[in-house]
């Protein structure tokens, strides 16, 4: 019998006790309202701030701009992007004429891991989605858009549409229904990567980026 | 009783590691610190009483309806995985466990491990088999970074170095990391910690973590983190390994954003910890990284006894997250070491006994002052305090057929029971208790002045020479 077989014997031997299922839907109706877009913006920032991420108001034709500026204003003169993307597109067809490097993520990572760990200041991904209750980011890395694009540099900047920020992490499951299909990996992001190791005392960068900057379109707040 | 003799006995030097840190002030002001930092913060995030308790509740439910289903969830997830391309191992023993792990890492020719931080491979004791078989295995948790530079074992499941101060640790990376120089500076110190694993991420062979929650309908691995080393861990090297207990399974997604609230806020005071990293599946054809190969092994290692109790397996609602450590009056003063376990604190009285068997944990559950702070506390409301006088009835009771649980009686003193029972006896006759009390204020000159543990530090007890109900008599 393998181990698998005995742990499983094991478990069904054991008394059989049935529990209701958890009424989990009706739970957030009753604790958690429902708020305007303005609202949703408004906490979704005040949270994700308090967490020490740069937030900026831009629009859809304003945000290469204010890009621009956070870059010059931390002296990055290299960025990371999906060329696959329109945001990546245009970041490379905007960006690179003003001094900017933008280098495309386009080959696999173990062509390049040395210089993604080595030699990328700053990254330049979109999120799918936000989530207003925590502060928190969306990200569904694909193939264009890899999985450390958003872990490795040490500023990660991200593009956020105002209009698809949700109440809760449990509405953005339920509305966008992830219970049918989820990527290779699905990650929620709530500020700049930290630490409170030692003596409780809460330090910025651990190993993930170290400032995390937000450009929210759109916002009418 | 042969083979018990052999293993590593918790319990035994219990009195003498907690006397040590008793007697150390900067310990004692390190534990007191970080748990009263801990208590402020969760208290926090909680302003509502009514929002607490009905979020706990539904935890409890959530817990309890897929503890409830458990074999059917463990084979839904295991095909839902398969599914999505991750490999599934099962283990009954931390010995198979290590031995699915060592096989991983040698079909690999791996030479380097990064860890992200996973309690139940320290409960396995990888890093002990790694080290035998002569791979490299690195905690990159900077607090597991930092304790094992040490030599060390965590003292706390969610801050594994909060036994150190800040100077220690600047010393400890002064020594022991080329080309540090002495700094005390915690920024300073954090970005050395980040220097030295990034390299290790890089080159690493295979990224090892644990698993926060398993879910069923969808076959992902979902983990919780601030730090980033554990999407490093699970991301950057060619092959991942996951390992986790067989109780973390649920059902649904949807199970899942009622648990992660309660955890990070229990644990850290957090509303939400900086990264959720759901993994569903390794590299897919067209995508530029993740790990090519994804493993889950899942453990049993005495879970199944505690499940086949309906009692007991309450156990295994824990989702991790520390909050009965943090208000516990005894682990506050002794630390996470003097235990001896894996799992300090409360939560290890109670699991500490099936992972080990009650021969090597007789006396852990004695070991609370039953006030209630950790089943008040508990995000899934698991009756702590009751599984405390539950296992200490399974150590003390005589040894009988069929035990719930391995090494029933092993607390058990004939002479410790004969006391009790006599004692009961005497208070449940009123003759007999008066006949007792008549005899103990006539002789109560005869008791001995050393009274074991009790004049250790106080004067030894002594019938008063008159009894209250003389008194009472004599006043009329």
């Amino acid at each position: 019998m393998s181990a698998r077989d005995r742990i499983l014997a094991k478990l069904n031997a054991a008394p059989v006790l049935p529990k209701a299922e958890p009424d989990v839907a009706s739970w957030y109706e009753t604790h958690r309202s429902q708020e305007s877009a303005a609202d949703k913006a408004s906490r979704f920032r005040s949270c994700i701030e308090l967490a020490h991420a740069e937030v900026y108001s831009v629009t859809s034709a304003s945000w290469l701009q204010k890009l621009w500026e956070v870059l010059s204003a931390k002296q990055i003169g290299k960025l990371l992007v999906a060329p696959g993307t329109p945001h990546g597109r245009q970041a490379i067809d905007e960006l690179s004429p003003s001094g900017i490097e933008c280098q495309g993520y386009d080959a696999p990572i173990e062509d390049w891991k040395e210089e993604m760990f080595h030699d990328i200041p700053a990254s330049l991904t979109s999120a799918r989605c936000a989530i207003a209750e925590t502060g928190t980011l969306v990200l569904w890395p694909d193939a264009d858009e890899p999985r450390l694009m958003s872990l490795v540099p040490p500023v990660h900047i991200v593009l956020l549409d105002a209009s698809s920020i949700h109440n809760t992490f449990y509405e953005v499951m339920q509305r966008e229904g992830w219970a049918n299909g989820l990527p290779t990996n699905a990650l929620l992001i709530s500020g700049p990567s930290k630490t409170a190791d030692i003596q409780v005392t809460l330090a910025y960068g651990a190993h993930g980026p170290k400032e995390l900057v937000v450009l929210l379109i759109g916002d009418e707040a | 009783m042969s083979e018990h003799n052999l293993n590593f006995m918790p319990t035994e030097g219990f009195r003498a590691r907690a006397k040590d840190v008793v007697e150390n002030p900067f310990l004692r002001q390190s534990f007191r610190g970080a748990m009263d930092f801990l208590i402020t913060k969760r208290a926090a995030q909680f302003p509502s009483p009514e929002e607490l308790e009905t979020l706990r509740t539904l935890g409890e439910q959530i817990r309890q309806y897929n503890l409830g289903k458990l074999p059917a969830l463990l084979l839904q997830l295991e095909k839902n995985l398969i599914r999505n391309g991750i490999q599934v191992h099962w283990a009954e023993t931390p010995d198979e466990a290590n031995a699915i792990i060592l096989g991983i890492c040698k079909a690999h020719s791996a030479k380097l491990m990064v860890k992200g931080k996973s309690m139940v491979s320290e409960e396995i004791e990888l890093n002990h088999a790694c080290e035998a078989a002569g791979i490299d295995a690195m905690e990159s948790d900077m607090g597991e970074y930092i304790v094992q530079l040490a030599g060390e074992k965590p003292s706390h499941i969610i801050m594994p170095a909060i036994h150190k101060t800040k100077e220690e640790i600047a010393r400890l990376f002064n020594e022991k990391v080329p080309g540090v120089d002495y700094t005390d500076n915690v920024d300073e110190l954090i970005q050395i910690g980040r220097r030295v694993l990034r390299e290790k991420f890089l080159v690493a062979d295979i990224g090892l973590s644990g698993v926060n929650m398993a879910v069923a309908e969808t076959g992902t691995l979902c983990l919780v983190e601030n730090e980033g080393n554990g999407r490093l861990s699970t991301t950057a090297p060619p092959v991942h390994i996951a390992i986790t207990g067989i109780e973390k399974v649920v059902e649904k997604l949807a199970h899942v954003p009622p648990l992660l609230s309660l955890l990070t806020r229990s644990a850290t005071g957090q509303n939400i910890s900086t990264y959720f990293n759901m993994i569903s599946g390794p590299r897919q054809p067209g995508e530029k990284d993740g790990p090519t190969e994804v493993h889950l092994v899942l453990l049993d290692n005495g879970r199944t006894q505690a499940y086949a109790d309906e009692q007991l397996r309450k156990t295994l609602q824990c989702i991790r997250c520390g909050a009965c450590m943090n208000h516990c009056p005894v682990y506050t003063r002794i630390g996470g070491h003097a235990y001896g376990t894996t799992y300090p604190g409360p939560i290890g009285k109670i699991i500490s006994p099936h992972l080990l068997g009650l021969e090597a944990t007789a006396n852990m559950a004695s070991a609370s002052s039953m006030c209630g702070a950790c089943g008040e506390v508990c995000p899934v409301k698991i009756p702590i305090p009751e599984l405390l006088m539950r296992l200490r009835e399974e150590s003390y009771s005589a040894p009988h057929a069929n035990p719930a649980m391995r090494g029933q009686g092993a607390g058990y003193s004939r002479l410790i029971t004969s006391v009790w029972r006599g004692w009961a006896a005497v208070y449940r006759s009123p003759a007999l208790y008066g006949v007792v009390t008549w005899l103990g204020s006539r002789f109560g000159r005869l008791m001995p002045s050393r009274q074991g543990a009790w004049t250790s530090v106080r004067v030894p007890l002594r019938p008063a020479p008159k009894r209250l109900r003389d008194m009472l008599k004599e006043r009329g």
